[in-house]
């Protein structure tokens, strides 16, 4: 039902856990819900230069956190606020029609940590 | 890689002994049950065999057992089957609310298209039905109660015997879905008291696509599949005579191994709970801890998500099932779960185990190996059990 991707991602999650200090932080989902996810980023030159991300979710929703985590690293602030969630999903190989929605939430997230960052920092566009 | 399956409420594989007489009805044995000539006659009596065998199962008589393509569809036929041939009494019915899906959703259909009223009947944490809830819930129009033997998804097993009694005392047809129990603890029809019981194929060891109906003799029921006067006109098409077959011997390993059978579950199901409460913290045993299948564990464990932790185990070929939301095609969260008070956050992290003969020491062994470390990796990364911690809760 997931593509190697998405397993690969979810036996191997990149830059899962907690952040010291973080610039920013965004948070989407509720447990309620059944997803939670939260992003950590650290921003140093306008660039994210480390990222960290919590979830509570299912196979796809672990998936699209570590994949997200990974597009947005190294990207500068606005290249990373143009990551999608069709993006994600399409560099995932694809997510089961009633998983889509996870995808959103990463990007979601890390959209926030992004506003986050800026309002604390008065970047804000 | 060896494997620990605890998915058999799910799945299990067909026993050799049921394959082996299934067998020859595929091919050499392939009449017509209906035919009049000899190669489908002895057919006929083959089946009315396997009746007499299902019928000893559950202290029954043979013309008392209707074959079906499943558990599923022996329930519609009880629920809707026998509401709408009593039309005449009245349009209640009253189920539970941790029924299958396929009493649940006949209930709805009865309510949506035959302008009946079906009453949802509540559970206590343990998900168990009060009987006086049961007699309060009674209505002059109330034509049939459902009320399953036992949960698949919680294992508690109900009072059958007393909530059939309330029943027959106000004169009120009572249906029991004995899926999950039957082969684990003893069923007989007069002790339980019920009019109308379910059984499917599967979960006795039997081939999938094929189940039962015991209903009391001469109650009537309205067919839910037109056809010819197969079943004595009950239920058309014709008969799936292998996977009768197969149903007969699987009811008929099960009433000669039940005494024996739910001691060794129980035995093992008990180190399996004693094992994971003790391994790991922030864990909630669902359903009754003493009235419940011996051959069932259910747990939620706080702060992580069921789907994932499925996979989690499977990849050290540990096979257990989930209530959780994610796992859902519909994304929604069991109702079972959500009936016995749990939070829908707690209920995501359900882990359901349901065990057979052909479990042993060595996959609980497995399980004690590969359940805890699943379970602090997942939390090591999740938010909800973060927050729980900071503020205070309970564990590492």
């Amino acid at each position: 039902m997931y593509s190697p991707v998405v397993m690969e991602h979810f036996n191997n999650p990149r830059n899962a856990g907690v952040m010291e200090d973080p610039d920013g932080v965004g948070e989407v989902g509720n447990p309620a819900c059944g997803d939670m996810m939260t992003f950590f980023i650290k921003v140093k030159d306008d660039r994210i230069v480390d990222i960290k991300f919590q979830t509570f979710g299912c196979v796809a929703a672990i998936a699209v956190s570590s994949m997200v985590s990974e597009m947005a690293k190294g990207k500068t602030l606005d290249e990373a606020a143009r990551i999608t969630n069709k993006d994600v999903a399409e560099v995932l190989g694809g997510l089961p029609k009633n998983k889509l929605h996870c995808s959103n939430l990463g990007a979601d997230a890390l959209a926030r940590a992004i506003a986050d960052y800026r309002r604390k920092h008065g970047t804000a566009h | 890689m060896s494997i620990a399956y605890f998915d058999h409420a799910a799945a299990t594989p067909v026993r050799p002994e049921v394959l082996e007489e299934m067998l020859p009805y595929f091919r050499e044995r392939f009449g017509n049950p209906s035919a009049v000539y000899d190669l489908g006659s002895g057919i006929k009596e083959v089946l009315e065999e396997q009746r007499a065998k299902v019928a000893r199962l559950l202290g029954a008589r043979p013309q008392e057992i209707i074959f079906t393509s499943s558990g599923a569809e022996a329930n519609n036929l009880a629920v809707k089957g026998a509401a709408l041939a009593h039309l005449k009494k009245g349009r209640h019915v009253i189920v539970s609310g941790i029924e299958h899906h396929s009493v649940l959703n006949a209930a709805r259909y009865l309510e949506k298209f035959h302008d009946f009223e079906a009453t949802f009947l509540p559970v206590d944490r343990f998900g168990q039905v009060d009987p006086e809830r049961l007699r309060q819930a009674l209505t002059p129009a109330t034509v049939l109660v459902s009320i399953q033997v036992a949960s698949n998804e919680i294992g508690t097993i109900q009072n059958i015997p007393a909530l059939a009694a309330v029943c027959r005392e106000a004169g009120v047809l009572f249906h029991t879905d004995a899926v999950a129990a039957a082969g684990q603890i003893p069923l007989n029809v007069e002790e339980l008291g019920v009019d109308l019981l379910t059984l499917s194929g599967p979960a006795l060891g039997g081939p999938k696509g094929v189940g039962a109906l015991y209903f009391r003799k001469r109650l009537r029921l309205v067919p839910q599949i037109h056809g010819g006067i197969q079943e004595d006109g009950r239920r058309g098409g014709t008969e799936n005579v292998p996977g009768i077959v197969g149903l007969g011997k699987a009811a008929e390993l099960a009433a000669t191994e039940l005494a024996d059978k739910g001691p060794y579950l129980a035995s093992l199901r008990d180190r399996l709970v004693e094992g994971v409460l003790k391994a790991v913290p922030e864990v909630i045993y669902t359903g009754h801890p003493k009235r419940r299948l011996p051959g069932h564990a259910s747990f939620c464990f706080e702060g992580v998500e069921g789907e994932a932790l499925v996979f989690l185990l499977s990849r050290q070929g540990v096979y257990a099932n989930t209530g959780s939301a994610c796992a859902s095609k519909a994304l929604k969260v069991s109702p079972v779960l959500c009936a016995i008070g749990l939070s829908p956050a707690v209920a995501q992290g359900s882990l359901v185990f349901t065990l057979e003969r052909s479990n042993t020491a060595a996959d609980l062994e497995a399980v004690f190996t590969h359940l805890p470390p699943a379970v602090a990796r997942l939390r090591s990364f999740s938010p909800v059990w973060h927050k729980k911690m900071a503020a205070g809760g309970a564990g590492p």
